[in-house]
């Protein structure tokens, strides 16, 4: 079977699409023009997410699509049909305790204005995930996809390093 | 953004038929890196999009007997990381992880990848600027404007936009080889001529059909892989397009001669570019920095420098040289 929305001549149509978000079932009729960043933002009022450029260039709107890292602004919102999206506002534990990436990036310094800080958590989680880390060059590599205009990169790096030695001890 | 409809087929065979069936200017939507960003732009405006990002017929990798086999729409992610891709054909690996974001490789197919449109940004940047790509006709902005990163080789008077992907230029030093289908049955083709140079008509810069669609990638095994790499000169040391780029594979004997040489150009020219001559001139030869910078200066030799970016010519013959000095280093592991 085939899923189409109205052709185009007449003004194409809304798309029902349903997923998750940080475990919640949400349901919309989407304009198939909306992206997950906008839908996050202004539909779910979940406003961590943030947008920087809005072209996939800064990595202010990594979300986590099925446990991979993503930019938002490029998912058109109705490719996540289905899908369990993650964003900064589930990482945290229900009572408000940060998670340890979350923690060490206070510790570490790891922001200033804070406007990437959400973007950064979301790589940095999928970072360790991916065991991206055995060197702070791999680190560096693998968050290369999300700038911070203040320039806390030292901070970020050693966060995500903390969190990866911290696993590490854990699993020895 | 123009409305548009979303069509989900749910096979590749309802995904052909919709396209055969759809309103002319109608696109294949993979991951949407390109087309979506393109179409927020307002640069691209499809009636329809047909996505196929679900279809897991297009997503297997197979590196067997003969062959490597990627399905189009497998992740960039996760063709990167394959193990016998790393370990076997480092360039085509390299081609990937230092290519865009990890956030965008898990989004963007290995399909998709090779048909990613230029970076110019007078063509993204929309109606206020003249652009034969965008709007045939309108004169080329770059011609007299900001061309530090255009295309040295391949470029014509209509447009000098530089082709600016990785991947294809990692997969044509190795003769990679499509296979694609329409409504009229499958073909395969070789990757060399998919992209075409700009010419009179910026606009075409392919050779498949509007109702085709890319099936997989296959590369033909060769021992070439092992001594290869991807070298990607940029702005800044990681996530940025290239300025100049080498694909460079060899095969040396117990003499440490070249018995088999490839090398393909990226962020250079107007579409992936094998340089064929350079190959030929290292082949018989010891690897050695001098032979290899020579092999450099043959590659450039038709180079037109463009205004402000002049120092790629340069750059792009040492970019070429420490490319294949260290595929030799890999061919000798
Ligand atoms: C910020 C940023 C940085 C980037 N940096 C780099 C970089 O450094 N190096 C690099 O190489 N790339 C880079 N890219 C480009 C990126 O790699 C491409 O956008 C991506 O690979 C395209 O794949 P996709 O699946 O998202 O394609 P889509 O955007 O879905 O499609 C692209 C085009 O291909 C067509 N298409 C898709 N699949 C098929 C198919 N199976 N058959 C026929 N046609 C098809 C579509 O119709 C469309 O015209 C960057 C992109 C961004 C946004
Ligand atoms: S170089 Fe090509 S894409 Fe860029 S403005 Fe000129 S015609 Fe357009
Ligand atoms: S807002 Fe998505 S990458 Fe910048
Ligand atoms: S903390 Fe200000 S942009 Fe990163």
């Amino acid at each position: 079977m085939m899923k189409t929305s109205p052709t185009a001549g007449r003004p194409a149509g809304l798309v029902e699409t349903a997923f998750t978000v940080n475990g919640e079932q949400v349901r919309f009729e989407l304009d198939p023009r909306e992206s997950l960043l906008d839908v996050l933002r202004e539909r779910l009022v979940l406003t961590g997410t943030k947008k920087g450029c809005d072209q996939g260039h800064c990595g202010a709107c990594t979300v986590h699509i099925d446990g991979r890292r993503v930019v938002s602004c490029l998912t058109p919102a109705v490719q996540v049909a289905g899908r369990d999206v993650t964003t900064i506002e589930g990482v945290a534990a229900p009572d408000g305790t940060l998670h340890p990436l979350q923690q060490a990036f206070v510790d570490c310094d790891a922001l200033q204005c804070g406007y990437c800080t959400p973007g950064q958590v979301m790589s940095g989680l999928a970072c360790l995930a991916e065991g991206h880390t055995e060197t702070d060059g791999d680190i560096r590599e693998y968050m290369s996809g999300n700038l911070c205009r203040c320039g806390a990169y030292i901070g970020i790096t050693a966060a995500i390093r903390r969190v990866a030695d911290q696993t590490k001890q854990t699993e020895v | 953004m123009r409305s548009f409809a979303y069509v989900v087929p749910d096979s590749v065979a309802g995904a052909v038929d919709a396209l055969a069936a759809a309103e002319p200017g109608t696109k294949i939507l993979a991951g949407g890196t390109t087309l979506y960003d393109l179409m927020k732009l307002g640069v691209e405006a499809p009636p329809a999009v047909i996505d196929i990002h679900r279809l897991a017929e297009l997503t297997e990798i197979s590196t067997g007997e003969g062959e490597l086999s990627f399905g189009a729409g497998a992740k960039m992610a996760e063709v990167a990381d394959h193990p016998v891709v790393r370990r076997d054909y480092p360039a085509l690996s390299e081609s990937l992880w230092r290519a865009a974001s990890q956030q965008l490789r898990n989004m963007a197919t290995v399909g998709g990848n090779l048909l990613q449109r230029t970076r110019c940004g007078y063509f993204r940047g929309g109606a206020e600027f003249g652009c034969n790509k965008r709007d045939p006709g309108s004169g080329c902005a770059a011609l007299e404007g900001l061309d530090r990163t255009h295309a040295l080789l391949g470029a014509s008077d209509a447009c000098i936009a530089t082709y600016p992907g990785d991947w294809a230029v990692a997969l044509i030093a190795f003769d990679a080889e499509l296979d694609v289908v329409g409504p009229r049955g499958e073909r395969t083709l070789p990757l060399g001529d998919l992209h075409v140079e700009p010419g009179d008509n910026p606009v075409l810069e392919h050779t498949l059909a509007a109702d085709e669609l890319i099936l997989r990638i296959r590369v033909p095994a060769t021992p070439a892989g092992r001594g290869s790499t991807y070298h990607k000169i940029r702005d800044r040391e990681s996530y940025a397009f290239a300025l100049t780029s080498a694909a460079a594979a060899v095969t040396l004997d117990a003499q440490g001669t070249v018995t088999d040489c490839r090398i393909g150009l990226g962020g250079v020219a107007t579409r992936p570019w094998r340089a064929t001559a350079a190959e030929r001139s290292l082949l018989g030869e010891q690897l050695t920095m001098g032979t290899a910078r020579h092999a450099g200066e043959v590659a450039f030799a038709d180079a037109r420098p463009v205004r402000t970016g002049a120092f790629r010519v340069e750059l792009g013959i040492r970019t070429v040289t420490d490319a294949l000095l260290t595929a030799g280093k890999q061919a000798a592991r």
